[in-house]
């Protein structure tokens, strides 16, 4: 009897543990699963696209863009100057007002109800769909001042802002409150303890957010189809005047039947994915020297 | 020592809080920089709700609620309806949920409950990778890539199911590669890594002591996760998957170049082509002039209306469910 029951009990056991090993497996299954997009697209534009950069290697940084799009052969560098440029100086507007922001919400707000209030919005406003930004942007600004540089900036601002609070507001909840604690011991006013304790204290995690969020915007293309134009020629002037980048690039060759501006998609496609992977890396690289130095 | 201590004024003694009314002015300048900072997030989403209310009137005047209901979209004779593309916005997200969901909490699972460190680690940073690459790179791939191969194999479905009931008009006549299913597997793709990492969160506030207990008693991998894991989390998966719905609504150029800017398709057929609020603006916005450009206007307050009360709704639940876990150790 006992003996029955015992072999029974192995059996189930048996059958629990393979079900087990299954569920184990398929979960496996879903992480290739995603690799095959991923290794496909990346192969491809770097496949296409590196061919296209290399074949006409410094060329294709500092020509134009051809007039006639149906011409084939290379030119860039206005596109790639752009996405610096605006890239820049939506970086330039979004990160101090983010962490400034992210400031007032974990030294100074903590849980009162403007703090919370700001916090929720925060979050409302990570929610925003891009081409919602870029129309915004197009009825404050680029109404009255034109197609310019400065508004694809703005609308990036805009979409990187949240993003800042939200990263940098998490690292300043690591930093530990005996630290502030100590400056306050010392007779160090607040805001002296915040920017010289608090921040250097939280900065690779804040760099390393900062990073991700520059990576993001250097890629956004909705926002600026109704704010910055599109030129042909390197437009330096990142304030006034029309301007084109690398993702605007992208989305205009993308639906060309033509060899030629099909060739300069992959081949702006292969540059901003390059730009994007530098900054990735190098948020990357911050946390992982902050890790290792703790 | 001692003497210094106590020489000092009394107010020194003071906690560092209760300093600040006493001069300092950069003190109160920083203090004052960093309030502004966190004002200028409820200025610029109130402005978006007012500029985007304030330009879309004309338009919502001119239709009425058949702005709404109407499926004609017609800018020559002043017809602009947009359900449509509503539907063609909902269903591509579904879609894309559909796809992205079993495949997210599979890799979240596995990350979390059965990956050694270096394998976290690893397979954490190929999902960030997938991350970052733009949107508009999605769309080149999924329309000179995508979009052409995978034609065969709509063909093949469209043929293989015809008749049959259900699955004969998911996989209706007239297959395009340029479609809603096309659009949502490019969707699937982009809020996988999402929905990953705030699974991930939210399965990793499962305390320690549970999934021992479960253990414990004898319980296999599997069944510790069906067991504790899984119930523990419920709702804050939820909560994750619609915010992946939020981010797919919203989710913008990949969608315009692989959807095929059909007008007036509601249909269940994924093979058909179709078109979605934020790819109608795109293609439209070039040529429109005062009033269709307030009805796109509108269209897109109407995208983000629908974005945010899905996202309130999603970040609701999660807090609510890290809560009560927080709450219940």
């Amino acid at each position: 009897m006992s003996t029955l029951l015992a072999s029974d009990l192995a059996v189930k056991r048996s059958w629990r543990s393979a079900k087990s090993h299954l569920m184990v497996s398929l979960m496996f299954l879903s992480f290739l699963v995603i690799l095959v997009p991923l290794v496909f697209v990346i192969g491809t534009v770097v496949m296409k696209g590196a061919g296209i950069v290399f074949r006409d290697f410094p060329s294709w940084f500092t020509k134009s863009i051809p007039i006639q799009k149906r011409t084939r052969g290379p030119g860039m560098g206005p596109a790639v100057i752009g996405t610096l440029l605006i890239t820049a100086l939506a970086s330039a507007l979004a990160i101090p007002l983010g962490i400034l922001g992210a400031v007032y919400l974990h030294e100074y707000g903590g849980q009162s109800r403007l703090a919370r209030a700001v916090r929720f919005l925060s979050m409302v406003m990570t929610g925003v769909p891009s081409i919602v930004m870029g129309l915004f942007v197009y009825v404050v600004f680029t109404l009255r001042f034109g197609l310019s540089g400065l508004g694809g900036a703005l609308a990036l601002a805009c979409l990187m802002l949240p993003v800042v609070i939200r990263s940098t507001e998490e690292m300043l909840r690591l930093v530990p409150e005996h630290l502030r604690e100590a400056s306050y011991a010392l007779g160090t006013r607040k805001g002296r303890t915040i920017t010289t304790v608090v921040l250097p204290a939280a900065l690779p995690g804040v760099v390393s957010g900062c990073l991700l969020a520059v990576a993001r915007a250097a890629g956004e293309t909705a926002p600026l189809l109704f704010t910055i134009g599109v030129v042909t020629k390197t437009h330096w002037n990142v304030l006034s005047g029309p301007n084109t980048t690398l993702s605007y690039q992208i989305f205009q060759n993308a639906s060309q039947v033509l060899p030629g501006p099909q060739e300069r998609g992959w081949g702006a496609a292969f540059t901003l994915v390059g730009i994007t992977f530098v900054f990735t890396v190098l948020a990357r690289l911050v946390t992982a020297a902050y890790q290792k130095r703790r | 020592m001692t003497a210094t201590l106590h020489s000092s004024p009394p107010d020194r003694s003071t906690l560092a809080h209760d300093l600040e009314g006493s001069g300092g002015t950069a003190d109160r300048t920083f203090k004052g920089l960093s309030y502004a900072a966190g004002l200028v997030v409820l200025l610029v989403l109130g402005l978006i709700a007012y500029t985007m209310m304030s330009r879309s009137t004309q338009a919502l005047g001119h239709m009425g609620v058949k702005f709404f209901t109407s499926r004609v979209w017609n800018p020559p004779a002043k017809d602009y309806g947009i359900l449509s593309y509503i539907w063609g916005t909902v269903y591509t997200a579904f879609v894309a949920l559909l796809l992205s969901v079993p495949i997210s909490l599979g890799i979240a699972l596995f990350i979390t409950q059965v990956a050694p460190v270096w394998l976290r680690h690893v397979m954490t940073y190929v999902i960030d990778l997938l991350a970052v690459v733009p949107s508009v790179v999605f769309g080149l791939w999924g329309i000179l890539v995508l979009a052409e191969h995978i034609k065969g194999l709509y063909g093949w479905l469209s043929r293989t199911f015809h008749g049959v009931p259900v699955l004969g008009s998911l996989f209706g006549s007239n297959p395009q590669g340029r479609s809603f299913f096309t659009a949502g597997i490019i969707l699937a793709v982009m809020i996988t890594p999402i929905v990953v990492s705030l699974s991930r969160s939210v399965i990793e506030t499962t305390p320690a002591f549970e999934k021992e207990a479960a253990l414990a008693l004898g319980a296999t991998r599997w069944e510790m996760i069906r067991g504790a894991v899984l119930p523990h989390s419920k709702g804050g998966l939820v909560g994750a998957v619609m915010l992946g719905l939020g981010r797919a609504m919203g989710e913008t150029i990949a969608v315009a170049l692989v959807i095929g800017s059909a007008t007036g398709a509601i249909t269940f057929n994924l093979l058909a082509s179709g078109n979605s609020m934020p790819a109608v603006i795109t293609a439209e916005w070039g040529e429109a002039d005062s009033l269709k450009k307030s009805a796109l206007i509108a269209m897109a307050m109407t995208l983000f209306v629908m974005t945010i009360v899905v996202n309130v709704a999603a970040t609701a639940i999660v807090n609510r469910s890290m809560k009560k876990t927080r709450g219940g150790q």
